[in-house]
C-alpha cells in the first residue's frame, strides 16, 4: 500500500504540473525543487501543455505486477514542448503504428490499481496521438 | 390537486459559459453482438454501432477530459467555479466520490461543492439544473454539470446492443458571459420502475413493457409539452431539439410527437453511431448541435431517466459560441476517431474476462 505516496503525487500525475526555474526559466518534469539547469532553487509550480512527440518507445509483452492485464502495451519517451523528457504509457493507438517523432498529447486515465479489486484507484498522465 | 408547471427561471440570468464533449475510441458494431447472441433469430438491429472505452477509462478519465474541453471554450480561472456535480450510474467507485478527483484534475478544488448524482440517464441534466440554481441565485459565478456513462448492458440482453459510453460537460456562468443562455428548464418526474440495477449487480434490470410508452415517452411529452406551452412557443420555434437516445426510432418518434422534423434532429442524433450514452446520451447530442448552431439558434432539450423522469431545457444560442468552438476539439471529431472492434476485444475492454 502506498496511498501516502500517491496521494502526495496527485498534481503532477493528473494534470503534469512541474516547476518552472525562476533564475533560467527551465520548465522541469517531474518536480524535483533544484534546477537541473543552473542548479538554483526552483518550486514555482507550472502546468506543462501536455503536447509532445515520441522521442522513443518500446512494447512490454512480459508486464510487471500490476500491469499484467494491460500487456501487451507500448511505453514511450516522450519528448514535452517545453523540454522535459517523461517517460508514460501510450493510450488510444487503436490500429495507429507508433513512430519516432508522432506528436502525442497527454491524457489522464487509470493507471492501476493499488493492490487488488478492493485497493484505490490510481490515475495519472499517458500520452495519445495528437488529435489537432 | 393542481398541477404546476411553472418553469425554473433563475432569478439572474444563466447559460452555458462553455461546453466540451467526449466520445471514446472504440466501436462495437451491433451486427457483433447480433452475431454473438441472436445468430439466425435477428430481431434487426437497434444502432449501427457502440462507443466503447478503453482499458483505461471510465467515468472519471472520461469527466476529466470533457471538462478540460469546457475550460478551453470558457477560458475562465478554474479558482472561480464553485461547484463540479457529476451525475452517471457508473462511478468506478461505490463509495468515494468521482466528482472530487475532477475537480483536482481541472485545478478547481479545494474551495467547491462537489457530489456525485446519480437518476439512471438524467443524472448529468439534473446537474445542470443545480448548476443553474448555484449560479442563478447569484451564489456562484461559475458551477460545473458532467453527464457521461460508461454503461453495460447483460450479455445477449437487448441493452447490450446500445449500452455505450461517453458524455459531455458543461460550465454554467452568467449569462451575459455565456455562447448560449438557458431561459428556463422544467422537470417532470414520477416514480415508474423501467430499469433499475441492485447494489452489488453489475447488469441492470428492464421493466419490459414500462421501457416504452409509460416511461420513456410519457416523461419526454410532458417535459416537452410544459416547456413548450408555459414558454408560449411551438416546434416551429425552435432552430433544434434533442432528446434522449437509448436507440435510434424512439428520439425519431418523440420529435414527431412534439412537432420537430427529421432536420431539426438530425445533428443531434448520435446514437446510431454511437450507442446510447445514458446520461451522457442527450447532452452529447446538444455539444453536436452547438458545434455548428449560429447565434439567435433556439434548441429544445429533453433528457429521459429511468426511475423515471425528464428535464426539459430552452437554450438561445449568443454569438459569443462562434469566437469560442473552435479552442477545444468537436463532438464529430471524436465521433470520426473510430477503431472498429470484435466481440472479443469488447469482452476484455468491458471487464468480461476474468484473470484470476
Ligand atoms: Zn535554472
Amino acid at each position: 500500500m502506498e496511498i501516502p505516496r500517491h496521494w502526495r503525487l496527485k498534481q503532477q500525475r493528473y494534470s503534469l504540473v512541474g516547476e518552472i526555474c525562476p533564475h533560467c526559466q527551465v520548465k522541469i518534469f517531474p518536480p524535483r525543487d533544484v534546477c537541473p539547469n543552473c542548479g538554483g532553487e526552483a518550486n514555482t509550480p507550472y502546468t506543462f501543455s501536455g503536447r509532445g512527440e515520441v522521442y522513443s518507445y518500446t512494447t512490454i509483452y512480459e508486464a510487471p505486477a500490476g500491469f499484467e492485464d494491460k500487456a501487451p502495451y507500448t511505453v514511450a519517451l516522450v519528448k514535452l514542448d517545453e523540454g522535459p523528457l517523461v517517460t508514460a504509457q501510450l493510450t488510444d493507438l487503436g490500429d495507429t503504428p507508433v513512430e519516432i517523432g508522432m506528436p502525442v498529447e497527454m491524457v489522464t486515465r487509470r493507471l492501476r490499481q493499488d493492490g487488488d479489486e478492493r485497493g484505490m484507484l490510481i490515475y495519472g498522465y499517458k500520452f495519445r496521438p495528437a488529435m489537432n | 390537486m393542481t398541477e404546476n408547471k411553472t418553469l425554473l427561471k433563475p432569478s439572474r440570468p444563466v447559460g452555458i459559459v462553455g461546453y466540451g464533449a467526449y466520445v471514446p475510441r472504440y466501436r462495437l458494431p451491433a451486427k457483433e453482438v447480433d452475431r454473438m447472441w441472436a445468430g439466425e433469430r435477428s430481431a434487426g438491429l437497434p444502432i449501427k454501432e457502440k462507443a466503447v472505452p478503453g482499458l483505461d477509462e471510465d467515468v472519471i478519465t472520461m469527466s476529466i477530459e470533457a471538462a478540460r474541453n469546457a475550460m478551453k471554450r470558457a477560458e475562465i480561472d478554474p479558482a472561480e467555479i464553485r461547484a463540479v456535480w457529476i451525475g452517471s450510474e457508473s462511478h468506478p467507485y461505490a463509495v468515494k466520490p468521482s466528482s472530487t478527483i475532477i475537480a483536482e484534475a481541472i485545478g478547481a478544488a479545494p474551495h467547491v461543492q462537489a457530489a456525485d448524482m446519480e437518476f439512471a440517464c438524467k443524472a448529468g441534466t439534473e446537474a445542470m439544473v443545480m448548476a443553474m440554481g448555484l449560479v442563478g441565485s447569484s451564489m456562484a459565478k461559475y458551477a460545473v454539470a458532467i453527464g457521461i456513462d460508461t454503461a453495460q448492458g447483460k450479455p445477449g440482453d437487448a441493452l447490450e446492443y446500445t449500452a455505450a459510453a461517453g458524455g459531455a460537460a458543461f460550465i454554467i456562468g452568467p449569462a451575459d458571459e455565456s455562447l448560449a443562455v438557458i431561459n428556463a428548464s422544467y422537470s417532470f418526474v414520477t416514480d415508474t420502475p423501467d430499469f433499475w440495477r441492485r447494489e452489488y449487480q453489475i447488469y441492470p434490470e428492464h421493466g419490459q413493457r414500462f421501457t416504452g410508452d409509460p416511461a420513456y415517452f410519457h416523461h419526454i411529452l410532458e417535459a416537452g409539452k410544459a416547456m413548450l406551452e408555459s414558454s408560449g412557443t411551438s416546434a416551429k420555434d425552435y432552430t433544434w431539439a434533442v432528446f434522449h437516445q437509448p436507440n435510434t426510432k424512439f428520439p425519431q418518434k418523440v420529435a414527431q410527437m412534439l412537432g420537430f422534423s427529421p432536420e431539426q434532429i438530425t445533428p443531434g442524433l448520435l446514437s446510431p453511431v454511437i450507442g446510447n450514452t445514458y446520461a451522457g446520451a442527450a447532452i452529447l447530442g446538444l455539444t453536436a448541435i452547438l458545434d455548428i448552431a449560429r447565434p439567435g439558434d433556439r434548441i429544445l432539450v429533453v433528457s429521459f431517466g429511468s426511475g423515471a423522469g425528464s428535464d426539459a431545457f430552452d437554450i438561445v444560442v449568443t454569438d459569443k459560441l462562434l469566437e469560442r468552438r473552435d479552442k477545444a476539439l468537436k463532438t464529430q471529431d471524436y465521433i470520426a476517431r473510430r477503431t472498429e472492434i470484435d466481440y472479443a476485444t469488447y469482452a476484455r475492454y468491458r471487464g468480461k474476462i476474468r484473470m484470476k
